[in-house]
């Protein structure tokens, strides 16, 4: 009785995932057919549209099982697409997607009602529907082909938010950005066509490009799967960036205008440490388990680098991306520490990362629009006349260098106890990271906010009802994820640990280095840390 | 809820906690901190539309909580002396006026005595164990860990809750005359009150994950508080430091309770769990000392040890009342309370017991001393006041690295309120001269401000360690705790901790000498300042004069044993009996016995400090004044103006020993300067050069191939090298749709081929 209940609740008739996707193309497509001189309604439209799927978001978020199939795709909707191929349209959510879904339904209204574009307003607001569309997808997809796409797609409305409504050195950025990610995704569509067309020979079954069944397969040789892993990490190392190739990051950044910085920082950073998650440890767990310590040295590397870089900004814009490198670092030995802390740590991190970036970038944006210049050195004092942006900043700010309280320091603590589990040295190098956050963060605080306020800087403008609302409902969620992140991180878990236990399945050397294996091992013995570290330590 | 009750490892019938069936108060501590708290709420959102601009809810909830505290105090008296847990009854304890007759209950924590003798009161009598209150509920569980949150009640914390809540109401009530009519009056009521209810959250900690918690949301207070003024830049910048000088510190106090909670929590991050496993043995000496080393980095920050203190004296740059509630009496001491708290990590870890040296007891020693000698050169009164707190947060760590548990804590809480009075003192002198300066704006003050100065004087003496006032009681359990005084005679004690012993009663002379230095200049000779000082209103003398009634009297609470009173027990370590758990959670130390010679020999050190500076200020430099007609600050032909190694030695001092200069200059100069600007050269140069490179000879390449083919593209490629021209105006979006799509259709005909090529090897 139950579970028949269960099933059907399951197996909903309506394909809200679907719906979630389309749903934003219709609203571009509408863009398209209204007149071009209503920005007004051209923007009630965008964000109706958007406040809608954000609703839709929400309501999955609601009606996401906890029970019995926490750890299962939830609300999977299979359409077949090219069947000759192998190819469908499958859309599902689980543990690990669902906040990254919540996040992105909730960020684009965000964005989209806080700045308000003169320029060319129906092509902007189309080129950001679509945009949603392609973030909303790739987190959705369970198909390789549909994921590919929709990595794919969401590089053009990017590519021109950023050319034609950017500023300063705006082509330039636009076009590095594009080639960049364009020449990862290249070696990750080699990845996926070898992925297909090798599991389908060695099994012998028929050609798929179901993740799920992929996945399950396992049927690659070692080598193999290591190439293949690395043409996806490839893709999913430039889009994170992972250092050495974080260098389009801050060029897009600074010269994005700020929706299209909201949504760069707060969404699309998270396909990368999202599809190492979904794509690179879930289909090719030996290889993870293989390249760990590597990538967890890029974080590392990373953490402490983009730490370093951010004191020397001059831009107010520049020095917070580069502190979204030095987070986005955080995210990575967390996710590779493969234990359920740091997995859960991380990605706890991903939704923190966008919403405290995504509120600096919002905050940067304001000042930008009230002094027009975005250079540390021309501000200050702004504490003064805008008081009430002054504390909205330093709350966002204090989350962002992980403030006990507020949603970093959730993140944080668990990335840290995770990877310490796995890598302690490195887990201790990382926490060096959180004084430099705290360094470049405050001393660009004191710069703009604190001192003598002089000329412009005077008689700045405070924030108006909207950017105070836009503003307040980012900072409820940092709070509330600081206080209570429980039923954020219960929704995690399952999925968490499902994909863990995929590890341990796949990879026998493997076994979950956590505080509860710890305690089998030996009582109290720091020296048993080392010993069941994860990756080369134990086995090969 | 999630209640944890916990029984100690070697099997007595007393648990370590209960969680309640005790007393409603104790139950209850909690609410202490949730007062402050709602009244931070409270006035951020509708103070300034409140008719003392909420300034009011600060006080009344501040009040309520001290109301509170002394009735949970009153509870935990009463708890500790006739506590018998349901469990324990069934084996016929005999409860007479409060006694246990020592053969029926066997405390934990004298089961298996290690190392020395444990000297009990009364002559061996033995103590009833200690059974705290412990509630808890789960914040989150991930993987098999719960997170909790919750209140661990014993003697230190009630201790605390006394402390903190009757300081920060005496802050309270003083700040609404002091700060009256200032910019952000209401602001800064806020944020006092929310430091007192981050404070109480953390010495209620029923665990270390809770107690990073508590640790960072006072510094942040702190932080904010500090830079109240922050139009000014030094302020800011001092701000800055004492944030960022933390930081540093709380890397330690991450890994230490990392450490912790794989080692001795065994995956828990419960207090109570990881002192009762390490003193139960079974923990590695090897996790333990690390973990303690960790930690000793957060103390040295947090409560202002050398070399992390810094931030200390810049700290001063906040608000007097700040000074005197946050870096004085309650967050400085953090640090202590986080040592005392995890106190089996140390004594175990540090191996306390039985030695004569360990990293505790040296930086506590080190810092006492050097600190005490940099406040002679101050010529700001908070500066001193400052240096004279990192010094006496000195003797506390030491006490502790010497296994003086007891005399850590009894120092820390009649410090408490002694460096306050001193503190809200040097605020009220400020308040008629509007300057800290001594030397340019004070002198003869004694003259307008009696109530200040008497007050100022009694907490000086407290300070100074003169008998019978409250210092003198708590210095001199700290040194006889150092067991180093084989000597003068006495027993007892952890370790022979002799150059401890030194540095103590060094430290004894120097604060009873820079004492009086400032006494002289502020309040005595000729006025230097302009216009008439005045005495401050009544909201600031009677906390002064609440502060120094204990500082007079609060040594009383715990004479030692065999003093006045003979062998009654009833009035000797009443403090020590009620506050020093003797439970499972708690090591097993060794009680120094009081010795009558070492507190005469401290004494008349003390005393020929206090001797040699007023010999130096009131005798000669006093006597130079009146002829001269001149107000004079120091000698003219003094030691420094005659001896080049004294000169030496004053300038190392004035210069702080050139710790600011290498951190500033030096480490930040470097990291900010060199290595940032190498770093950024690099980015640029070499890695986003890489990048540039290779897209330039793409175009090469390119160019090369497709010369005639696609013109357009190799533009789209030039693009990338980084010179796009800004004049793409009206015609951009076309051209530039076409070059993406272009390249785009180009690199994915590219991968399908490589991806064909790639299956084709793969297969064969």
């Amino acid at each position: 009785m139950n579970s028949l209940l269960l099933a059907e609740v399951s197996g909903p008739a309506f394909p809200v995932l679907t719906a979630i996707v389309v749903l934003p193309l219709i609203g571009a497509a509408l863009l398209t057919l209204l007149p071009r001189n209503r920005p007004d309604l051209l923007k009630q439209v965008a964000v109706l549209v958007s406040a809608a799927v954000g609703a839709m978001t929400i309501w999955v978020l609601v009606q996401f099982d906890t029970g019995s199939a926490a750890a299962d795709f939830q609300f999977v909707d299979r359409q077949s697409w090219i069947s000759s191929l192998g190819i469908s349209w499958t859309l599902g959510v689980d543990g690990i997607s669902l906040f990254l879904v919540v996040l992105t339904g909730i960020l684009f209204p965000i964005s989209i009602i806080a700045v308000n574009e003169k320029k060319d307003p129906k092509s902007y607001y189309a080129w950001i529907l679509v945009l949603e569309a392609g973030c909303l997808g790739a987190f959705l997809a369970l198909d390789l082909f549909a994921f590919f796409v929709a990595f794919e797609i969401v590089l053009v409305p990017m590519y021109f938010l950023i050319a034609k409504w950017g500023h300063g050195d705006r082509a330039y950025a636009a076009t590095k950005f594009f080639i960049y990610t364009m020449l990862g995704s290249a070696l990750m569509f080699v990845g996926i066509l070898s992925l297909v067309f090798l599991t389908a020979s060695a099994t012998g079954g028929p050609i798929t490009f179901d993740l799920q069944t992929l996945a399950n397969s396992q049927a690659l040789s070692t080598t193999t799967s290591r190439w293949i892993f690395l043409s996806f990490a490839a893709a999913f190392a430039v889009k994170v960036p992972l250092f050495p190739f974080h260098t389009w990051l801050p060029d897009a950044h600074t010269n994005a205008p700020t929706a299209g910085s909201v949504i760069l920082a707060g969404v699309m950073l998270k396909l990368g440490t999202y599809g190492f998650l979904r794509f690179g440890i879930y289909l090719f767990p030996e290889a993870a388990v293989y390249f760990a310590p590597m990538l967890i040295t890029l974080g590392v590397i990373g953490i402490v680098y983009g730490a370093i870089v951010a004191t020397m900004q001059k831009d107010l814009k520049r020095l917070i991306a580069y502190s979204s490198i030095a987070h986005l670092g955080f995210i990575m030995i967390g996710i590779f520490a493969l234990d359920t802390q740091g997995l859960e740590g991380g990605l706890l991190q991903m939704v923190n990362h966008g919403l405290s970036t995504g509120a600096l970038f919002l905050l940067v944006g304001m000042i930008y629009e009230r002094r027009h210049t975005r250079e540390i050195a021309k501000l200050g004092g702004l504490q003064k006349s805008a008081p009430i942006l002054a504390a909205a900043f330093m709350i966002v700010m204090l989350s962002s260098v992980g403030l006990p309280g507020l949603n970093g320091f959730v993140g944080e603590f668990l990335i840290l106890l995770g990877s310490f589990a796995a890598h302690r040295w490195w887990a201790v190098v990382a926490a060096t990271g959180v004084i430099l956050a705290a360094l470049y963060m405050l001393w660009a605080y004191q710069r703009v906010f604190h001192g003598p306020a002089e000329g412009d800087n005077a008689t700045m403008p405070d924030l108006n009802a909207k950017e105070g609302l836009v503003l307040i409902s980012l900072i409820s969620m940092i709070v509330f994820l600081g206080v209570y992140p429980k039923p954020v991180l219960d929704r995690m878990e399952p999925a968490v640990d499902a994909l863990i236990s995929h590890v341990e399945t796949n990879v026998p050397r493997f076994k979950e280095p956590t505080a509860t294996h710890l305690a089998t091992v030996k009582l109290g013995d720091l020296s048993a840390l080392e010993g069941s570290a994860s990756g080369e330590g134990s086995g090969n | 809820m999630n209640f944890l009750l916990l029984a100690a490892e070697n099997a007595t019938q007393l648990p370590l906690a209960v969680s309640n069936g005790t007393n409603w108060f104790l139950e209850h501590a909690w609410i202490v901190p949730l007062l402050p708290a709602v009244s931070f709420v409270i006035i951020l959102f509708f103070g300034k539309r409140m008719p003392r601009k909420g300034a009011e809810v600060g006080v009344a909830a501040v009040a309520l909580a001290f109301v509170f505290a002394v009735l949970t105090g009153v509870a935990w008296i009463n708890h500790r002396d006739n506590y018998t847990p349901p469990a324990a009854s069934e084996s016929a304890l005999v409860i007479d006026g409060g006694e246990i007759a020592p053969d029926q209950v066997v405390p934990a924590a004298e089961e298996a005595p290690t190392k020395g003798e444990v000297v009990t009161e009364g002559g061996g009598e033995a103590e009833q164990p200690t059974v705290a209150i412990h509630k808890s509920t789960t914040w989150l569980r991930n993987g098999g860990v719960a997170f909790d949150a919750g209140i661990l009640v014993d003697g230190l914390s009630v201790l605390m809750l006394f402390m903190v809540t009757l300081v920060s109401l005496l802050v309270h009530i003083y700040s609404t005359d002091y700060v009256a009519g200032d910019r952000r009056y209401t602001h800064f009521f806020a944020f006092l009150s929310l430091f007192t209810a981050a404070m109480l959250f953390f010495v209620l900690s029923d665990n270390i994950l809770q107690m990073i918690v508590g640790w960072e949301l006072v510094g942040v207070c702190s932080f904010v508080l500090i830079g109240h003024w922050w139009e000014e830049k030094a302020n800011s910048d001092a701000a800055m430091k004492a944030f960022i000088t933390n930081r540093v510190g709380d890397i330690g106090l991450l890994v230490g309770v990392i450490i912790l909670f794989f080692t001795a929590g065994n995956g828990s991050f419960d207090i109570l769990t990881i002192n009762s496993n390490i003193v139960s043995g079974g923990v590695s000496h090897t996790a333990l000392i690390v973990a303690a080393m960790s930690l000793t980095a957060a103390v040295m920050s947090k409560s202002g040890q050398f070399v992390l203190h810094t931030w200390l004296p810049d700290a001063m740059a906040g608000p007097t009342p700040v000074s005197a509630l946050i870096h004085a009496a309650t967050m400085v001491v953090a640090g202590i309370y986080m040592v005392a708290r995890l106190y089996p990590v140390f004594f175990e870890g540090m191996q306390i017991g039985g030695s004569s040296i360990n990293l505790l007891a040296v930086v506590g020693a080190v810092t006492l001393v050097l600190a005490g000698l940099v406040a002679f050169v101050q010529s700001d009164i908070k500066k001193v006041l400052a240096y004279s707190t990192i010094s006496q947060l000195g003797y506390m760590v030491m006490a502790l690295g010497v296994g003086a548990w007891t005399a850590a804590i009894f120092h820390l809480f009649t410090h408490a309120f002694f460096k306050a009075c001193l503190f809200l003192g040097a605020g009220s002198t400020s308040h008629a001269v509007h300057s800290f300066d001594m030397k340019k704006d004070m002198g003869g003050l004694r003259r307008w401000m009696p109530h200040t100065y008497l007050t100022f004087v009694v907490a000086s003496l407290a300070l100074a360690g003169i008998f019978p006032l409250a210092g003198f009681w708590s210095k001199d359990e700290i040194l006889s705790g150092t067991g180093g005084w084989g000597l003068f005679g006495g027993t007892g004690g952890n370790g022979a901790y002799t150059f401890m012993l030194a540095m103590g009663i060094l430290g004894a002379a120097l604060t009873g000498a820079y004492m009086t230095r400032v006494i002289y200049l502020t309040f005595h000779g000729e006025f230097r300042g302009h216009g008439t000082p005045h005495e401050s209103g009544r909201l600031i003398l009677v906390p002064l004069y609440v502060l120094a009634g204990f500082a007079l009297l609060a040594g009383l609470i715990n004479l030692p044993v065999g003093f006045i009173t003979g062998n009654n027990s009833s009035w000797q370590e009443r403090f020590g009996h009620y506050v020093q758990p003797v439970a499972g959670y708690f090591p097993d130390i060794a009680q120094a016995t009081p010795s009558y010679s070492l507190a005469i020999v401290s004494s008349f050190v003390a005393f020929a400090g206090i001797g040699y500076a007023f010999w130096y200020y009131f005798v000669k430099l006093d006597r130079l004044a009146r002829a001269t007609g001149e107000s004079l600050t120091e000698l003219p032909d003094g030691l420094v103006a005659n001896s080049a190694v004294a000169r030496a030695g004053h300038t190392l001092l004035v210069q702080k020993y050139y710790l600011d200069h290498l951190y500033t200059d030096i480490i930040v100069g470097t990291t900010k300067g060199v290595i940032a600007r190498a770093a950024n050269w690099t980015n640029q140069n070499v890695i986003d050069g890489a990048v540039n490179l290779a897209g330039r000879w793409s175009v090469k390449v390119g160019r090369f191939t497709y010369d005639r083919i696609d013109q357009p593209l190799v533009d789209g490629l030039a693009n990338a090298t980084g010179r796009a021209s800004n004049s793409l105006g009206d015609g951009f979006r076309v051209v530039q749709t076409g070059k993406v799509q272009q390249y785009a259709a180009l690199l994915f005909a590219a991968a399908a081929l490589l991806g064909g090529a790639l299956v084709v090897v793969l297969s064969l």
